[in-house]
Parts: C-alpha cells; sequence; structure tokens
C-alpha cells in the first residue's frame, strides 16, 4: 500500500481555448492537509472537481487513493468525503433525519451522535436543516462530508461567507479531523485558514502551479528574507536582511540613536502571496 | 479492512422513506401534486350539480361528481407521476441534491427506487381519497363488478409509471431550480385540457386527439372513464369502444421505452 492519497500528474482542463487548469502536478501524503490557494477563478474548484470525479480532465493523470476519480465505482465514493462549495439541497428534514440516512449509505459509517457533537450541533439536531443559520447548516455540510468515515475529505472553499467566530469553530472540526489522520484536501483564498489547517500548499494563479511547499517554505527563501522598516529623513525605508538583528545594530550605529518606526518582520504567507500576485499583475 | 457496501435494494427502501419525508414537508408539492385532484373534483361537482352529464333517451343520470371523478382519478394518477416527479428532479439536478449524491455511494437504481416508492405511496394515498370523497361523500357511488376493480389497478400501476418516466424525461429540460415548476407544469396543463380531463375527449378537434393520444394522459383517463362510468358511455369514446388493449399496450409502451431512454440518458450533474 502506498502512502500517496493523491497523485496529479500534467493536469490540465481545457473550456473551449482557455486552459483553466495548465498543466499542474502535486501530490498528497496519506494524512496530511493539502491547500490550495489562489484568488477566485484561478482553477482551485476545477481543479478539486476533477480529484472528486465531477469532472473530466482534459490531459494528464490523476489518482485518488489509487483510482481515476471520474471512473470511480460505489466502493471508491465510499472511501472519499466531499463538501461542496455551496448547497442548497437540504431543508425539509432534521440534521439528525438527515446524517442518519446518509450514514446508511456507507459501508462503515460514523457514529450519527458523535459527527452531530463534533460539529457542535447537538442543540440543533432536531431542527430542519432550513431553519438553521447559513454557518450552522454549512456545519451540516461538514457533517455529511465525514458520515461516511473517509480517508480522504475534500472541501471547496470550506469557510467563504463565514464570521470570524464560525471559521474558528470550523477549524477546530477539521483539526480533530486532522488528529484522527484523516487525509484532507482543501481550497480557500484566506491566507490565514491555509496558514492555521494546512501542511502544504500549493499556489495557483491563471491555471498554473506557481508555488508548492511546506505552508511554512512556500514561496521560496527570498520571499521569506525578514524585511527592515523604518522612517529615515521623514522618509519610509524598508531592507531585506538574512541577519536582521545584525542589520538594525549597524542602522543604529550609523543613525546614532533609536530609528524612527522600527519594524523587523518575517514575511507570512499572506505577504508571500501577495508579492505573488503583483508579479502576475506586473507582467 | 474493506466492508461491504450495502445492498442496492436496502438503500432503495432507505430512499423511499427519506422521499416521503421530504415530500409531506414540501407544501408545494402536497397542494400542487397531491391535493389538486382532491380540490378540482370538489370545485368541479359543485360547480356543475345542477347539469345533468347522463343520456337521457337511454334514461341514465350521471351527476357531475360521478362524470368528474373518474377525469381527476386520471389527472391524480397523472400529476403524481409527470409533475411531482419532473419538477423534483429537475430541482434536484439544480439545487445540488443530485450532485451530493453523486459523491456519495449511492447506486442510482436506489436512488430511482426512492422516487418510484414515493411516486407510488403519495398516488395511491391519492387515489383512495379520491375515492371515498368523490365514491362516497359526493354519492357518484364506486365500481361493484370485480373486473372493474381489476382494471383500476392495473391502470393504476401502468399510468402511475408510464406518467414518472414522462417526468423523468422532462426534468432535463429547465436550467434552474428556480424555473423548474414554470417549465414543467404549463405543458402537462395543456396536456390536461387536450386529454379528456376537463374538456370532453370526443368533442376535440380531431389533430388535438391525434396529439394527445400520443402520451399516456388521454388513455389512463379514458380507461378511468370506463371503470366509473356507465357501459353506455363507451359510445362516446373513438371508434364507440373503450379499447382498453389500446391503453395497455400505449402506457406499457410508454414505461418500456421511457425506462430505457431514461436509463441510457440519467446523469447525476449537468454536463461539463
Amino acid at each position: 500500500m502506498s502512502d500517496v492519497a493523491v497523485a496529479v500528474n500534467q493536469l490540465t482542463k481545457q473550456y473551449g481555448s482557455l486552459n483553466a487548469v495548465d498543466d499542474i502536478s502535486f501530490a498528497i501524503a496519506l494524512g496530511e492537509t493539502f491547500v490550495l490557494l489562489g484568488p477566485n477563478g484561478a482553477g482551485k474548484s476545477t481543479t478539486i472537481e476533477i480529484l472528486e470525479g465531477f469532472r473530466r480532465r482534459t490531459a494528464g493523470e490523476v489518482l485518488v487513493l489509487g483510482e481515476d476519480p471520474y471512473k470511480g465505482d460505489r466502493a471508491f465514493r465510499a472511501r472519499i468525503g466531499i463538501v461542496l462549495q455551496q448547497a442548497g439541497d437540504l431543508g425539509r428534514l432534521t440534521v439528525r433525519q438527515t446524517l442518519q440516512h446518509f450514514a446508511s449509505l456507507y459501508p462503515d459509517p460514523r457514529d450519527v451522535d458523535e459527527v452531530i457533537h463534533a460539529v457542535d450541533l447537538a442543540s440543533k439536531s432536531e431542527v430542519a436543516i432550513r431553519k438553521l443559520s447559513g454557518g450552522q447548516q454549512h456545519r451540516v455540510d461538514v457533517a455529511l462530508g465525514m458520515i461516511g468515515n473517509p480517508e480522504l475529505l475534500f472541501l471547496d472553499e470550506p469557510t467563504t461567507g463565514f464570521d470570524p467566530e464560525v471559521r474558528r469553530q470550523f477549524w477546530e472540526v477539521i483539526r480533530r479531523l486532522q488528529a484522527e489522520g484523516t487525509t484532507i484536501m482543501l481550497t480557500t483564498h484566506y491566507l490565514d485558514e491555509a496558514e492555521e489547517l494546512g501542511d502544504r500548499a500549493g499556489i495557483i494563479i491563471d491555471g498554473k502551479l506557481v508555488a508548492l511547499d511546506a505552508v511554512s517554505q512556500i514561496g521560496g527563501r527570498k520571499l521569506r528574507v525578514p524585511v527592515i522598516s523604518w522612517i529615515e529623513d521623514g522618509h519610509k525605508r524598508s531592507e531585506r536582511s538574512e541577519q536582521p538583528a545584525a542589520f538594525v545594530a549597524e542602522l543604529v550605529a550609523r543613525l546614532g540613536r533609536e530609528p524612527e518606526r522600527l519594524n523587523v518582520r518575517t514575511p507570512t504567507l499572506e505577504d508571500v502571496y501577495l508579492e505573488m500576485l503583483d508579479g502576475r499583475n506586473d507582467a | 479492512m474493506t466492508r461491504t457496501l450495502p445492498g442496492v435494494f436496502r438503500v432503495g427502501v432507505a430512499r423511499i422513506g427519506y422521499e416521503l419525508k421530504t415530500y409531506v414537508r414540501t407544501p408545494d408539492s402536497m397542494f400542487f401534486n397531491f391535493s389538486f385532484p382532491l380540490m378540482m373534483l370538489l370545485v368541479f361537482s359543485v360547480a356543475f350539480s345542477a347539469q345533468d352529464f347522463g343520456i337521457p333517451q337511454l334514461g341514465i343520470e350521471v351527476s357531475s361528481a360521478e362524470y368528474y371523478l373518474p377525469a381527476m382519478i386520471a389527472m391524480g394518477i397523472f400529476i403524481s407521476g409527470a409533475q411531482n416527479l419532473g419538477i423534483d428532479i429537475a430541482t434536484e439536478r439544480n439545487d445540488g441534491t443530485l450532485k451530493r449524491l453523486a459523491g456519495s455511494p449511492i447506486a442510482p437504481v436506489s436512488y430511482f427506487m426512492g422516487k418510484f416508492g414515493q411516486v407510488f405511496i403519495t398516488g395511491f394515498v391519492q387515489l383512495v381519497i379520491l375515492l371515498v370523497v368523490g365514491g362516497v361523500f359526493l354519492g357518484a357511488g364506486l365500481p361493484s363488478e370485480p373486473m372493474k376493480w381489476l382494471t383500476l389497478s392495473w391502470i393504476f400501476v401502468l399510468g402511475i409509471v408510464s406518467s414518472a418516466v414522462l417526468g423523468i424525461t422532462m426534468s432535463a429540460i429547465p436550467r434552474s431550480a428556480k424555473s423548474a415548476t414554470s417549465v414543467i407544469v404549463p405543458p402537462l396543463l395543456i396536456l390536461q385540457f387536450v386529454s379528456g380531463v376537463y374538456l370532453q375527449f370526443s368533442q376535440l378537434p380531431e389533430w388535438l386527439q391525434d396529439i394527445a393520444s400520443l402520451f399516456p394522459l388521454k388513455w389512463i383517463a379514458q380507461g378511468m372513464r370506463y371503470v366509473f362510468l356507465p357501459d353506455a358511455y363507451a359510445g362516446g369514446e373513438i371508434g364507440g369502444q373503450w379499447n382498453l388493449s389500446g391503453v395497455a399496450i400505449v402506457l406499457a409502451v410508454w414505461f418500456v421505452v421511457g425506462t430505457v431512454g431514461a436509463a441510457l440518458t440519467f446523469r447525476w450533474t449537468k454536463r461539463d
């Protein structure tokens, strides 16, 4: 048994003459959480929907749990879980009735009460889903994604439109799944979400994978070099340095006083990402 | 390590329960599909209560309730299958229900077992209510010969399955969940007018009769008139006969062709 959950090799998806996904390759290890980051329309959803088996690819190879997802049979679909981007389909039945029904579709489902508890809906379990708030409804979606006890869970922009409080609750649910060893692939355009949850990330822009690395490393060494900024003679100055402490000491010596509004920071994922987007816009 | 998948039949039975629970909690389906024929029966029976639909030359008297009961039973069977499933599946295809199911290990056969089960059970309960209200409370009377009850049974079964496959076929047309009702209902309503439900079939122009004869409803309504109206009414039918074998053949062909067509064309999701 291999330790690769998802293998994507030179995947391309064309719509007419447009390459929505353009020759991307990456792999996800079992137990890993992989984040596909990118702006709207970059190709994130197309990629994840190909991996979920909803869309056919134009070229390239895709293996999900060792199988071609587009041809995936019932046994294959019992091993994956999918949380759709926006769902408006549920509503008339209660949270519990719906989860019980979906549990009955799987060979080895999780306990319904456990799942309801995990997504923090115990107090709403007997309420019709349409009467829940948007955030609560989305937690039902997550519950349905995990009810079949999947080895691999796909989440497509799971927290878009959530308020910060609800996003944090959602992250807690995902962390519990991570702790249980579930492999997770999620797409997002929130950088903090990628930093909070991801082991590794890929950044996709205009259908191309422009970066692929551990979340803490992505963008390469150069973009991660600390930035020292200060005000000198009324002008904002900034420099990058691998030795920021030494740089600041020199700066103090040169100025003969404390630099005004001194700031030293290591670029976050967000800085790296924005720099990449800038690079694209300049091109 | 791998556990066996739940059986297709077992999941299908679970789907029937799930579909029924959803149906009874959806006001639109309870009103427009389930209660509609009963309301129409009440309206027509009361509105034309002073009128005699009988054949005075033969000394036959037929009340408005008696005259409209077979028509409304036929209409109920037809909309329980065609209108209900047409709207239901079109909505499910466009609101994400089918996509969610496509990502789960359910087999399409189980899904359709759920739909047919729901259609059968709601159609049957509707039929019983129409028989009780029309036959007993409105005084239309019920057939006394066992033959007629047998005919009612097979027309119900064939009628509802052929209407259901018509609905499944039509469900591919609407492009959004919101437009499902407005796309599905009008053509079916027109069909009700030209199939002898509201208007007397034999008085329609021949070309309209020919068009209506291509669809199940005309044949269901004809069979129901045989069951509920006096035998002398056969004279009002085309060729002066009830033509029950015609009813059986057309409905069976609809069911077989429709099922094969649906099996070949059904897709969980919209084309990529």
